[in-house]
């Protein structure tokens, strides 16, 4: 997606109403920061019933063909709210302490 | 008053201030009213909704359960596209409040008429100006109507005010409560396809309903860029200012009342000037003229536009002054004088225009002003002409002391 606004932009560079003048840009923005711990989801156990992909409140659970098993969980847009954990009737994803996913339960971070 | 189109066409009716607001909304026809009723300001609503009921407009009316509500409605339409309106009051205003900021910092040209109303506590439901007094750095244009025609040329001015492009602000269209909201006034009222032909099409700025023009509207904006974008919205107020005067004059044109941000009243020869706001420049008309019947060189700047604040034009409406009084219906809580005399004051000393000015607090919860009261004012210049400086840091009138 292109940049809008270079990091320099003057206050007269500006659109009017502080507006990005584009859609769908959340998806650039890196929250992964923010969080405590991270969810680590047992695919053996998992029905693929999508509630964590519906009731997650970023865009962290891929999904692909009506299906999240052996997808990764979103590095850059998963906050470690647990909501997927909480909300999971397998009870089969768990929140790990530390904030950094495991290389290979980790989408490669996208460039911007 | 010149021979214009609107000495031929157009009714002199009699209405109450709320008719009249309803009267021209019912004439502009918004896409969109969202709106919670609250004394003095439910009957606009009220009557409005009728008018929706009976096929008189094609608005959407959007019936919601709070002032809050109300506004965040109004934002979503206006975002959306659309001319949107509302109407409230004291305590509602105040819980609109979040919601004002974020009106005009995304720029959308909203319209709310304000019965101006005390705010509790305690509860009151009469007229003073602490509402709109304290919505004064929110972001939105203010003007201040003195009489029900004024409430009614108002509203069709801000509308094209705040849609005018370079500016694209909301606008608050200010009556007293119950004084004008709910006294019948002799007015003229235009036809609807004259005010139709003045306010013209609504014409939206990067809508969101335009598909193929997706816009990000309110995203998280934090130390980066949230500086430059506050900075950019400051300047919308210069254009704003000008967008009065030549909307004003336009309408005179049109119809045969032209206006401005301020309005002086005999001040070109005048030792001793009264400045006030809203209702009670009517009142002070005639003291001024009584004053000046006494030998007095008495005159009157009436505030018509308090945002964006005419500095400058009120520094040297002043200029040729000895004395001059500012005349507040709202108290500053833990300011040294009232809000209206921290701006005109800072105005004077900002222009280099300095005259010795007094201040009055005036008219808390509906209390009356009475001409006398008026006349003690122009008699207390006298002495602050005398002294060189303010005699009272803050006086007040009407008040059992």
């Amino acid at each position: 997606m292109k940049k809008v606004y270079a990091p320099d932009a003057k206050w007269h560079e500006m659109e009017r109403g502080g507006i990005i003048p584009q859609a769908g840009n959340a998806e650039e923005y890196s929250v992964g920061g923010w969080r405590n711990e991270h969810p680590v989801r047992d695919d053996e156990e998992c029905i693929d019933c999508l509630f964590c992909w519906i009731y997650c409140p970023d865009i962290a659970i891929a999904v692909e063909d009506e299906s999240v098993k052996g997808l990764p969980i979103s590095d850059k847009h998963c906050k470690g709210c647990g909501i997927c954990a909480e909300v999971c009737p397998k009870d089969c994803i768990e929140m790990v302490a530390g904030g950094q996913f495991e290389p290979e339960e980790t989408f490669e971070a996208e460039e911007d | 008053m010149a021979e214009t189109k609107a000495a031929v066409k157009g009714n002199k009716v009699a209405l109450e201030g709320n008719e009249a607001v309803a009267e021209a909304m019912r004439q502009i026809n918004p896409d969109v009213v969202a709106a919670y009723p609250i004394t003095p300001s439910t009957e606009i609503v009220q009557t409005f909704a009728q008018y929706v009921a009976d096929g008189k407009v094609e608005t959407n009316f959007v019936a919601v359960e709070s002032e809050h509500s109300a506004m965040s409605a109004c934002l979503a339409a206006a975002v959306a596209g659309g001319r949107v309106m509302n109407a409230t009051s004291a305590n509602g205003l105040a819980l609109m409040w979040e919601i004002l900021y974020v009106v005009s910092s995304l720029r959308q040209p909203v319209i709310l008429t304000v019965v101006n109303r005390a705010l509790s506590g305690n509860i009151n439901i009469h007229c003073d100006h602490s509402d709109t007094m304290g919505s004064r750095d929110t972001g939105w244009v203010q003007l201040y109507a003195e009489d029900v025609q004024e409430a009614y040329d108002n509203l069709i001015q801000g509308v094209c005010i705040g849609e005018t492009m370079d500016v694209r602000l909301p606008v608050m269209s200010c009556l007293d409560g119950f004084i004008l909201s709910h006294s019948y006034e002799l007015l003229q009222v235009q036809e609807d396809e004259d005010v139709q032909e003045f306010v013209g099409p609504y014409k939206p700025d990067n809508p969101m309903l335009d598909i193929d023009n997706p816009q990000t509207y309110g995203p998280l904006d934090l130390y980066d860029y949230y500086f430059e974008h506050k900075r950019s919205q400051m300047e919308a107020y210069p254009p704003a200012k000008q967008a009065i005067i030549d909307q004003g004059k336009r309408f005179g044109e049109a119809f045969g009342r032209e206006y401005g941000l301020i309005e002086e009243f005999m001040t070109d020869d005048a030792d001793f000037i009264v400045v006030a706001m809203g209702s009670t420049c009517g009142a002070l008309r005639d003291v001024v003229e009584a004053q000046r019947d006494n030998g007095v060189k008495a005159g009157m700047l009436k505030i018509r536009a308090f945002r964006p604040f005419p500095a400058e034009e009120i520094s040297d409406a002043l200029s040729g002054a000895s004395a001059v009084a500012v005349l507040d219906r709202a108290s500053s809580f833990g300011a040294h004088a009232g809000p209206l005399y921290h701006e005109i004051t800072s105005a004077q000393v900002t222009y280099s225009n300095i005259i010795p000015t007094n201040n009055y607090i005036y008219g808390l919860g509906g209390r009356e002003i009475l001409p006398e009261d008026l006349s003690s004012v122009f008699d207390d210049l006298h002495e602050v002409a005398e002294a060189g400086q303010p005699t009272e840091p803050v006086s007040f009138l009407g008040l059992r002391e």
